[in-house]
């Protein structure tokens, strides 16, 4: 599978087809049976209660877990197992629940870190620096300078990320991975932890961000008026299971959801 | 006032990411490489040469390949002697198949091998990291001092196990051997460190040092925006092991001329000082590796003057007063500037932008 394929693929069809996945850690199911589609160009949620199997769905979707048993289909093609690194190639970028940003480097070098499997000169071309690298490097950073803005992320430049607050991390993630110009981004709690008003720049950059570069947003959130705010689409998991898709308005009503979130009278 | 940067403007994405984006440090580093290369040639003598200037140029040679390996990849390595050693005797191995090759040649053929030979050491960094990484490095410094000690051929059959350089010109005149002139062997290491040092410097700023950069800081994120955690890890090891090679061959053919590996090499004196050397000077840094190797070179020479020449202590006991220091100093900047010199620098330089107006 390949970035071109996917990029193939018109807007509404199917992208990813989760087919029966299942994902054990020796005794524990992390994730039973679990089956939906992501359809391009959608913003699509996962939501649950704690240990619902949320975050094990998106590590098997970028590769970092191998799924115990069941199918993932990819732009028209199955695959078992992926390696972070293919899923990279293929357009796949992710930002983490706790914030794996690279602490010791710039704002711009993180985001610049993001351009990495787009820059194709070799070392001993870097290392002399000369004509196309320059060029290359100097491309790069336009597109990087374009995410800056977007994010508003001006002012902290040259800021070495470990020593920004914690919502600005968080935005400097989304950054880095929209700087891959991803064809899906999987968003692991984006907004976790932060105001309402954090939380509504987020929303905005998430919106706009499917709305202008048309990518693809699986993300798992815990604040439901955000979730039902922006999301086209929702699959909820309780204890690995697949309980509930659909429209957010759908989910609002379903029994097994309500059931799930608030528990059910004896 | 001194560090200004108001009405520098950048136009281009170019002129922002050089070296020196501020027009004082490149002034600064422009007055430098001129006393450097015109200058100083002038007036060395033995002393400078053989005391100062060759030692410190061969050891920040060394830094900057430790740094690329330790300060930018994360990878700690206490096989810098080994790696060292490797460097000498390609040099000495291949001055004896091919007598004719010319001696820059040489050295350059000697921190490939070393490349090579860092790869292999430094496969085990893809299972292993931190104090185990460190430990399985310091197998491969006692590893390969054991395997030049035991195997005569590297050494030629000599009688006494050592090794020795012969001459070798460079226009015409000697660079290695007795013969050669101090303004010679200066102007030969000052060349390497400079070429060598700005092709690390451009590899730090551009896609390959950010992938090491990348791995140092969250090996998991990386490999999810795609960085191959082996072919980066492999990647630092193998250019950090070419550094420290051409800094085994110059140590070996520039400097002593004839050496012993068990003694030259030995863990203390290679491996520990120049970790020392990134440490003081400034983790992920290339000024850093600069600054801590003169420090290290520079503090033995003063503290003997001191406290020989001017209050007259027995040179045994200075010696041990020497040691002290430098466990105490040690102690000292891990506790109060873990970053080094380089970031005591940073801070001056961030009071000269206001100085003498602070606010």
């Amino acid at each position: 599978m390949s970035l071109a394929k996917i990029q193939s693929i018109p807007y509404g069809k199917e992208v990813i087809k989760i087919k029966n996945i299942s994902l054990a850690f020796g005794g524990v199911k992390a994730l039973t049976d679990v089956s939906f589609e992501v359809k391009k160009g959608e913003v699509f949620a996962i939501i649950g209660p704690n240990g619902a199997g949320k975050s094990s769905m998106l590590n098997v979707i970028n590769g970092f877990y191998k799924p115990t048993s069941g199918q993932i289909n990819f732009a028209g093609e199955d695959r078992k197992e992926m390696i972070p690194e293919f899923a990279a190639k293929s357009g796949i970028a992710r930002t983490f629940q706790n914030i794996a940003l690279f602490k010791g480097m710039s704002t711009l070098d993180n985001l610049m870190t993001g351009r990495l499997l787009k820059q194709k000169q070799n070392f001993l071309m870097q290392a002399l620096y000369f004509g196309p690298v320059q060029k290359e490097e100097a491309y790069h950073r336009d597109k990087v300078e374009r995410v800056i803005d977007f994010l508003d992320l001006q002012a902290i430049r040259r800021t070495p990320v470990g020593s920004l607050p914690y919502g600005l991390q968080k935005r400097v993630e989304l950054g880095r991975a929209l700087a891959m110009e991803p064809e899906i981004l999987l968003l692991d709690e984006p907004m976790a932890g932060m105001n309402v008003e954090e939380k509504q720049d987020m929303s905005r950059f998430v919106l706009t961000a499917n709305d202008e570069f048309k990518t693809t947003i699986v993300l798992i959130e815990h604040d439901m008026s955000v979730v039902m705010d922006i999301s086209d689409r929702i699959v909820v998991l309780d204890y690995g299971k697949k309980i509930g898709e659909g429209k957010p308005s759908e989910i609002l009503k379903n029994k097994a959801v309500i059931d799930a979130y608030l528990g059910v009278a004896d | 006032m001194i560090y200004k940067e108001t009405g520098q403007f950048k136009s281009t994405y170019e002129s922002d990411h050089s070296i020196f984006p501020l027009i004082q440090d490149k002034i600064a580093f422009n007055i430098l490489m001129l006393v450097a290369f015109l200058v100083v040639p002038f007036f060395i003598d033995s002393y400078w040469e053989k005391a100062i200037l060759i030692p410190f140029l061969i050891y920040s040679m060394a830094a900057i390949g430790l740094n690329i390996l330790t300060g930018y990849c994360g990878q700690v390595s206490l096989g810098t002697g080994g790696f060292m050693a490797v460097g000498a005797f390609a040099t000495y191995k291949i001055m004896t198949f091919f007598p004719e090759l010319n001696i820059m040649i040489i050295v350059l053929l000697s921190g490939v091998i070393t490349a090579f030979v860092g790869i292999l050491f430094g496969l085990p960094s893809l299972r292993i990291k931190g104090f185990y990484l460190a430990v399985a490095t310091l197998a491969s410094q006692f590893f390969i001092i054991w395997l030049f000690n035991k195997v005569p051929w590297f050494y030629n059959y000599s009688d006494t196990g050592q090794i020795t350089v012969s001459e070798r010109t460079m226009f015409g005149v000697a660079v290695t051997g007795a013969n050669a002139p101090p303004y010679a062997t200066y102007l030969f290491c000052l060349i390497l460190v400079v070429v060598l040092g700005f092709a690390a410097k451009n590899m730090i700023r551009s896609k390959i040092g950010r992938s090491w950069m990348a791995i140092r800081d969250m090996d998991i994120a990386a490999e999810i925006i795609g960085v191959p955690p082996l072919k980066t890890k492999l990647s630092a090891f193998a250019i950090s092991s070419f550094y420290i090679g051409i800094a085994g061959s110059l140590y070996f053919a520039v400097y002593l001329g004839a050496l012993e590996v068990t003694e030259s090499f030995d863990i203390m004196a290679i491996s520990f000082p120049v970790l020392f050397m990134i440490i003081i000077g400034g983790l992920g840094s290339m000024l850093g590796s600069f600054l801590g190797a003169a420090f290290i070179v520079l503090l033995p020479i003063f503290l003997k003057n001191v406290m020989v020449d001017l209050i007259g202590l027995s040179a045994v006991t200075a010696k041990h007063f020497e040691i002290t220091i430098w466990g105490l100093l040690m102690v000292v900047f891990l506790i109060l500037e873990p970053h080094g010199l380089a970031r005591l620098w940073s801070i001056a330089k961030e009071k000269l932008r206001k100085w003498p107006f602070p606010y």
